[in-house]
């Protein structure tokens, strides 16, 4: 017998049953909806923190105070000041791949413009700290080295004070308080968005880190150097440099830990993603036991089918028909049921992610390629789980199958 | 031209636990091209056995034969589907026509399964042909519940020549027919034969048999008699008698 003929035998079946059919194939058509849905949510997910973590710039490596241990007292990380301006200055001169390095400062403070106030960070950092963070400055300009050798009262501020403190008005130019200090805004940041942690990227105001030490806070530590490396692969050959220097200038010892902490972009990526990676593989666990479980009805089905149908298999095969005929009858037959069932899934899958992006405003990023291994899979569930009731089919005798009420 | 059935010291043996049980016993037989042959006895002569073997749907423990001269013995499961499929028609007692399934797709499906495929026009042709054949060219679209048993009937027979099978084997053709149907359907089989068609088939009622040219009698496994038919009825005239009546 021919496939077409068969696969049209195997069609007539089917509708002949209609409900039967739908029910069982219902156990595939959530299996492969779960995981269309499930990959588009995850790759959407993906998506948006790599770009979130696109927004701290290009191979950047960040190194934070640690926890300190000095007369017996362990200090909270983060706690007491470790780093130091000499630090950033030391690491900019002495390890190799080294591109550019912002020490920086913070410093929470109240600006005032007019009648207007904002509460915000104040962030010091180096001129190269834009390039660092690949931020451009949309309007006006940033400052320069001279600002920073004479602690000048510039600001560059982000999007979001811009709007708070200026809304419509020219911001370039203006005088705005800072802690009561008279500033002059000098540029405006290019929106960045959120932050991976959620906070408001372009909630800030950027100045000489000069200035913050000397006329905001008067502190000497540093909460944070940016460090720009000068290509992926050297990321880690350049952790490692700043590390040993780090340790060779705090003075410590074979036995005592790092009190700072050095974390490339990269490992931000994975810290990042380390959630949703548990979340994708769970789903598609959750999403792989009901695929099997969809198989074994269709599995059910096709053996009660051929039960059913065993005075049908004992007339063809009395009239000529191999077994590789009545086994591919069978078999057309189930992984028509799971396939369609798959095309229905993936319609399905599609449908979710479509519904969740448009209402719930989930990022949501559907891949030819999962579509394709998910319809594949759902063939191969028909081959699998039709296999058994095909055979048994195929050798059945025939004296017996006339004979069968 | 070799004989159409040549059975030669055919024995059957089935076993179960350790009773040997010889369901047909050195049988040696032979039928000839248009021949028109009853096989009768009761349940348990070995009758369906013949049947069987007859049919290809089993074959002899002990024995050869052959089938329009072609030793049967030797083949497998699918070489016995081929030679089911281009040299033996089938007839069967409860019709086995396939359900939901027109009368020409039934008559259709041994073409369907035979090595040499032939396109699906050439297929309706020969299926409307062999419907014709037996009187039901105009039925072909019915379904076997829209048809009486008599016609059912016809259509099985339609399917069993749609091959051009050396032989048609029939297993109690008139099994689930009342008298006057039954007489019809043996009109169609002597018309047949008229056409040269060898047929044989088994039954358990002396009058169908009388309709034939031959009777076998089988008893315990072994041929009782084997005999032409005296008094032949003529299945036309029968049903001409029951018209006018």
């Amino acid at each position: 017998m021919t496939a077409l003929a068969t696969f049209h035998l195997a069609l007539r079946a089917l509708q002949r049953n209609k409900l039967r059919s739908l029910l069982t194939m219902l156990g595939i058509v959530i299996g492969v909806g779960a995981v269309v849905a499930m990959v588009g949510i995850g790759n959407g997910a993906k998506a948006q923190v790599e770009a979130q973590i696109a927004t701290l710039g290009q191979n950047v490596i960040l190194i934070f105070p640690g926890s300190s241990f000095s007369g017996g007292v362990q200090s909270g990380s983060g706690g007491v000041g470790t780093l130091k301006l000499e630090d950033a200055k030391a690491i900019a001169d002495e390890v190799s791949g080294v591109v550019a390095v912002s020490p920086g400062t913070r410093v929470t403070s109240q600006l005032g413009f007019g009648n207007q106030n904002w509460s915000t960070s104040v962030a010091g950092e180096a001129p190269e700290y834009f390039d660092i963070r690949q931020w451009e400055i949309v309007e006006g300009s940033g400052f320069t080295e001279q600002d920073v050798r004479a602690a000048s009262k510039v600001a560059v501020i982000g999007a979001t004070v811009a709007k708070q403190l200026f809304g419509e008005e020219e911001s370039i130019g203006q005088i705005m308080r800072v802690r009561n200090v008279p500033f002059q805004v000098i540029g405006v940041l290019k929106p960045k968005g959120t932050s991976i942690m959620g906070s408001d990227q372009d909630d800030v105001v950027i100045v000489p880190y000069s200035t913050v030490m000397k006329r905001l806070s008067g502190a000497t530590n540093l909460r944070m150097i940016s460090v720009q490396c000068i290509s992926e692969d050297r990321t880690q050959a350049v952790v490692n440099g700043i590390t040993d220097l780090m340790r060779q200038r705090h003075r410590l010892g074979q036995d005592r830990e790092n009190d700072f902490m050095v974390r490339s972009q990269q490992e931000i990526a994975e810290m990042a993603t380390a959630t949703s990676k548990v979340l994708r593989l769970l789903l598609g666990a959750i999403a792989s036991v009901s695929l099997v479980v969809g198989g074994i009805g269709i599995m059910n089905i096709m053996l009660v089918s051929v039960t059913e149908r065993t005075r049908e298999i004992g007339i063809r095969i009395a009239l000529g028909a191999h077994g590789t005929d009545i086994l591919k009858q069978f078999l057309i037959e189930a992984v028509t049921l799971s396939s369609l069932g798959g095309l229905i899934g993936i319609l399905l899958g599609l449908g979710t992610s479509t519904l969740l992006s448009r209402f719930a405003g989930w990022p949501t990023l559907t891949s030819a390629n999962a579509i394709i291994i998910a319809f594949l899979f759902s063939a191969a569930v028909g081959v699998f789980f039709g296999l058994y009731p095909a055979k048994k089919a195929a050798a059945l005798d025939p004296i017996d199958a006339l004979r069968y009420e | 031209m070799p004989p159409v059935i040549q059975l030669e010291h055919v024995w059957k043996t089935y076993r179960s636990a350790d009773v040997e049980l010889h369901a047909v016993r050195d049988v040696s037989l032979q039928i000839e091209r248009g021949e028109f042959v009853a096989i009768m006895g009761a349940s348990g002569s070995g009758k369906s056995t013949m049947m069987n073997i007859l049919g290809c749907l089993d074959k002899p423990t002990q024995g050869r034969f052959l089938l329009d001269g072609c030793d049967v013995s030797t083949l497998d499961r699918d070489g016995l589907a081929d030679i089911r499929n281009q040299k033996v028609g089938f007839v069967f007692q409860g019709f086995n026509l396939l359900t939901r399934t027109s009368a020409l797709e039934n008559v259709e499906l041994p073409m369907m399964y035979s090595r040499n495929s032939l396109g699906s026009r050439e297929m309706r042709h020969r299926a409307q042909e062999a419907l014709a054949l037996v009187g039901l060219a105009n039925r072909a679209d019915h379904h076997p519940n829209q048809l009486s048993g008599g016609q059912q009937q016809r259509v099985a027979i339609a399917r069993a020549l749609v091959n051009q099978p050396a032989l048609l084997l029939a297993d109690e053709p008139t099994g689930n027919l009342d008298s006057k149907t039954s007489i019809e359907i043996m009109e169609v089989f002597q018309t047949l034969n008229e056409q040269g068609i060898t047929i044989v088939m088994v039954t358990h009622e002396h009058d169908i048999a009388q309709y034939n040219k031959r009777c076998i009698v089988m008893r315990d496994g072994v041929v009782r008699s084997d005999s032409p038919v005296l008094e032949r009825l003529d299945a036309k005239a029968q049903h001409a008698a029951l018209e006018n009546a």
